[in-house]
């Protein structure tokens, strides 16, 4: 996520080389923490705000905000680009692989598929801050508690970090977000989950598995206080930058028409969030959610 | 007579087991040691040569007019520059000099010309010869601890203040010392003549004995500058910026620095961000270069 | 005392005039003289009070014998066993002793006992220079160049992240501290003792290794123990090239983490100050410390030995 605001900030500040913007690269959960704390001003998130945990802290705190859909991602499943028994994964096998009774069980590439060789399986992952975390973690191994497997998992919030330990480990198998992979193609390998490969089509229709909508979520206070903020994301979401900027961060732009209401919502300074408290839009899907909200 | 003659009659042409002398094993060992000894000391050598060759075949296409003043990128690598990590690099040295020059000169002097030799005395220098080894990621540390948290309404936070700080306090041990061996060479004839005229310790100071420590004390200050300026764990504990939309105006500003956006560059797997982090690393090893040879043309000067 | 009454006429007057106003400016400055001195000790107190004020806060929520005897660290779990993250900086500086010790000890011997004065004035600051290039650089040779010459070459399953590379370079890297101390010590040995044994039939080499190398034996510790404290102590290397997730009993081709790049790991997360994660880096920043101060403190008595022997 943090590659599409790198990149709006670098962009916005060569027109306007007196703003100053800084981007910072926590977690999503980090980031809500900060932002529902009044000190962050735009908060970038790979996951919608949290109705349960986070939505009430930002009130308490009086912070009221957009939310902005900006692009969708596919998160990716990846193996070393030299590994050639692995092409395709299910997503129960990779709940076997991820939930936490896997811990130092579930070790070798035989015990996922039998035909797959009895090497060795190092996984990496993002940390738990991240919003690609608790997404894959929703998804693929939808428990209570809301872990997977840590203790043997290369865990790390950059995902540069997870792409130089995939590229660069034979019997790596890794996930994060479609746009390091597709910076990567040459040291990485993505799997089809389900039967599908992450392409932007898939990703974009939904047919990829985890596929999921990318977030900015805006104080109205901070751009009340402060126009460069108003002035940066009118340049953000605009109809001229907002794919350029995605396409750039390699990410996935969203359809036309989604991406219209998402701009809709912001013109109309409409707060709050669209999601309920189990992570679903609501009326189905997003952009139902958007145009009910107007 | 006769028996020496005999003794030598035997010896000759064969040697008695007690004095094996095992010539011939020995210096070849001799002949074999020389040629490690000589490798060993170039292997060191060697290797930094390969790293400046590996270095310079990685990043010298890179280098332009345009890469040292266009602005960093972390998304658009082909049109990246360092221009704003040149600056707070800059600004560092700048801030660094003016805080640990005067203080580590003032340290020295104390040390050299005042100080007694009283237990306090000899703890402060154990404690000056202990903190030059302390590892600089622990001045960091302290760093964040004082100037970021503690004093953040008067620094600024994470301003190029606090990064000037943070560094002179590390390399103020180097200055300390070079001070100290500068001062100490400087023959006593000079002071005992200056008190003989009737002038003050400080007096004889500022007018004989700094000037004339002042070569010595300029190579060790330079070269303490230098290991400032090519430093990366301190600044990034205390929070120089991997990113930032402008250069570094004023003191109190954030900043960013050339190791930093170095380490930056090293950190992302595509290899655009590889061959920038080269280029990067040309140019400060130019600067060091440079930097270093002062200091090595002053310090051969000041030992004539 | 040739005073003529010409001559010293203005002297007096000057001294009688300022003498009050000197003796006050010679106050001042000592003063600030010594404030400058003194400055070390706040320093030291400074590390001492930052490191100490937030690991007993950390303390209070991570009980010292987990810190100190549980291998398992994982903080988003809440371990916090610090003995990783210590055998990675072990394996590391190892590796570092095994390249440094040989090679920093045989340029000491060279420099002092073989090369000629014209060859020594250029190899000399041409060691210094590795000790001057800065650490992100040789990390990044580190990561780009040995790991993958080892990967092609030597070890095909070496993976992208490791100690051995790490380690390699760090040696590299203290190769002057080791060859300069250890000089420094050979250099104090008195000509006698080699004239001695040169008198006796010995050869250069064995006068070298077996009269002034055992002679310099307590400085060449000191520059070991120097060297391995300077690898502990360092930063970038290790976080650029050696990994970012704690290995306990991990083999060197593998990647595992040091406690300073830990350090570096947690303060480029934004981290919310107060947070035990926060904490926990002046905690290992304080076994950090003490490590390096016994280290230092034991050179320090070493050299000071080989000083006095001679």
């Amino acid at each position: 996520m943090q590659p599409i605001t790198q990149a709006a900030a670098e962009l916005f500040s060569e027109q306007n080389p007196d703003a100053r913007i800084s981007v910072g690269g926590a977690g999503t959960s980090d980031g809500f923490e900060a932002f529902c704390q009044g000190d962050t001003q735009i908060s970038d998130a790979s996951r919608p705000i949290d109705v349960a945990e986070e939505v009430p802290v930002c009130k308490e705190n009086g912070v009221e905000y957009i939310e902005i859909p900006v692009a969708y991602d596919g998160i990716s499943v990846v193996v070393n680009s030299q590994n050639d028994f692995a092409t395709d994964i299910t997503s129960e096998e990779l709940k076997a692989i991820w939930e936490p009774a896997a811990e130092d069980q579930v070790t070798q590439w035989s015990q996922v598929r039998s035909n797959w060789p009895d090497e060795e399986m190092s996984l990496y992952g993002p940390g738990t801050e991240s919003g690609t975390y608790e997404f894959f973690n929703e998804a693929i191994v939808g428990n209570e508690e809301e872990v997977s497997r840590q203790s043997d998992v290369e865990m790390s919030e950059d995902d540069n970090v997870l792409v130089q330990g995939v590229a660069g480990d034979q019997n790596a198998l890794g996930y994060f977000g479609y746009s390091y992979y597709e910076n990567n193609r040459d040291s990485l390998k993505a799997l089809e989950v389900d039967g599908v490969a992450p392409t932007e089509e898939t990703i974009r229709s939904g047919d990829y598995l985890l596929s999921r909508p990318l977030f900015i979520y805006v104080s109205t206070q901070a751009m009340e206080e402060n126009p460069a903020v108003q002035q940066f994301v009118d340049f953000y979401v605009s109809e001229e930058n907002l794919n350029r900027l995605v396409e750039a961060a390699k990410y996935v732009t969203l359809p036309d028409s989604l991406s219209q209401e998402s701009r809709a919502q912001y013109e109309d300074r409409t707060t709050g969030t669209v999601f309920t408290e189990e992570g679903e839009p609501k009326g189905g899907d997003l952009e139902t959610a958007l145009k009910q909200s107007q | 007579m006769a028996q020496t003659t005999k003794v030598r009659e035997e010896g000759a042409g064969q040697q008695r087991p007690e004095f094996k002398t095992a010539t011939g094993t020995r210096y070849a060992l001799d002949r074999l040691f020389t040629i490690v000894v000589t490798i060993a000391t170039l292997a060191g050598v060697a290797v930094l040569a390969i790293l400046l060759i590996d270095v310079f075949r990685d990043g010298a296409p890179r280098l332009s007019w345009e890469f040292i003043t266009n602005p960093p990128s972390q998304i658009f690598p082909e049109t990246a520059g360092i221009i704003r990590p040149l600056v707070g690099s800059l600004w560092l040295l700048g801030l660094t000099a003016l805080i640990s020059v005067p203080l580590g000169i003032g340290a020295a002097t104390y040390l050299e010309e005042y100080a007694e030799d009283t237990l306090f005395n000899r703890i402060t220098e154990i404690n000056i010869s202990n903190l030059a080894g302390v590892p600089s990621v622990i001045y960091g540390l302290l760093g964040l601890g004082i100037f970021v948290n503690l004093l953040g309404g008067l620094t600024g936070g994470q301003s190029a203040v606090t990064g000037a700080l943070t560094l002179s306090l590390l390399i103020l041990p180097v200055i300390i010392v070079a001070t100290r061996e500068a001062l100490r060479a400087v023959p006593n004839a000079v002071r005992e003549g200056g008190y003989a005229l009737g002038a003050t310790k400080w007096e004889i100071i500022r007018s004989h004995l700094l000037p004339m420590a002042l070569p010595g004390a300029l190579t060790g200050t330079i070269l303490a500058l230098s290991r400032a300026i090519g430093e990366a764990a301190p600044l990034l504990v205390v929070g120089a910026s991997l990113y930032l939309t402008y250069n570094t105006t004023n003191p109190f500003d954030r900043y960013m620095a050339l190791p930093i956006q170095i380490y930056d560059w090293i950190s992302r797997p595509q290899d655009e961000f590889r061959v920038l982090a080269a280029a990067s690393i040309i140019v400060i090893m130019v600067v060091l270069l440079l930097a270093n040879s002062v200091a090595i043309v002053l310090r051969n000067r000041f030992q004539k | 005392m040739a005073l003529e009454s010409g001559q010293t006429r203005s002297a007096p007057e000057d001294w009688r005039r300022n003498s009050r106003g000197r003796e006050l400016r010679e106050r001042i400055v000592k003063v600030v003289l010594t404030a400058c001195a003194y400055l070390s000790i706040l320093t030291t107190f400074g590390i001492v009070f930052v490191l100490l004020f937030e690991t007993i806060g950390f303390f209070r929520q991570v009980s010292i014998f987990e810190f100190l005897t549980s291998t398992e660290w994982a903080p988003p779990s809440g371990d916090f066993g610090i003995l990783p993250l210590v055998y990675g900086t072990l394996m590391a500086t190892m590796i570092a002793v095994i390249v440094a010790l040989p090679l920093g000890l045989l340029s000491a011997i060279y420099l002092s006992e073989y090369a000629s004065r014209g060859l020594r004035r250029y190899l000399k600051p041409a060691l210094e220079i590795l000790a001057g290039v800065p650490t992100v650089v040789y990390g990044y040779f580190a990561l780009t160049f040995i790991t993958p010459f080892l990967g092609n070459n030597v070890i095909p399953g070496i993976e992208s992240f490791n100690a051995l590379s790490a380690g390699l370079i760090m040696g590299v890297m203290i190769i002057p501290t080791v060859a300069s101390v250890s000089e420094d010590a050979i250099f104090a040995v008195p000509r006698s003792l080699r004239e001695g044994a040169y008198a006796l039939g010995a050869t250069k080499r064995e006068t070298a290794t077996k009269i002034v190398v055992p002679a310099a034996l307590s400085g060449i510790v000191a520059a070991v123990i120097l060297g391995v404290s300077r690898a502990i102590g360092e930063t970038m290397i290790v976080t650029i090239a050696m990994g970012a997730q704690a290995n306990w009993g991990g083999s060197p081709t593998e990647s595992m983490q040091a406690m300073t790049a830990y350090i570096v790991q947690v303060v480029g997360g934004e981290t919310p100050r107060g947070s035990v994660t926060y904490q926990s880096i002046f905690a290992v920043g304080s076994a950090l410390f003490v490590m390096t101060l016994i280290l230092n403190l034991v050179s320090y008595w070493f050299v000071r030995r080989f000083r006095e022997i001679y």
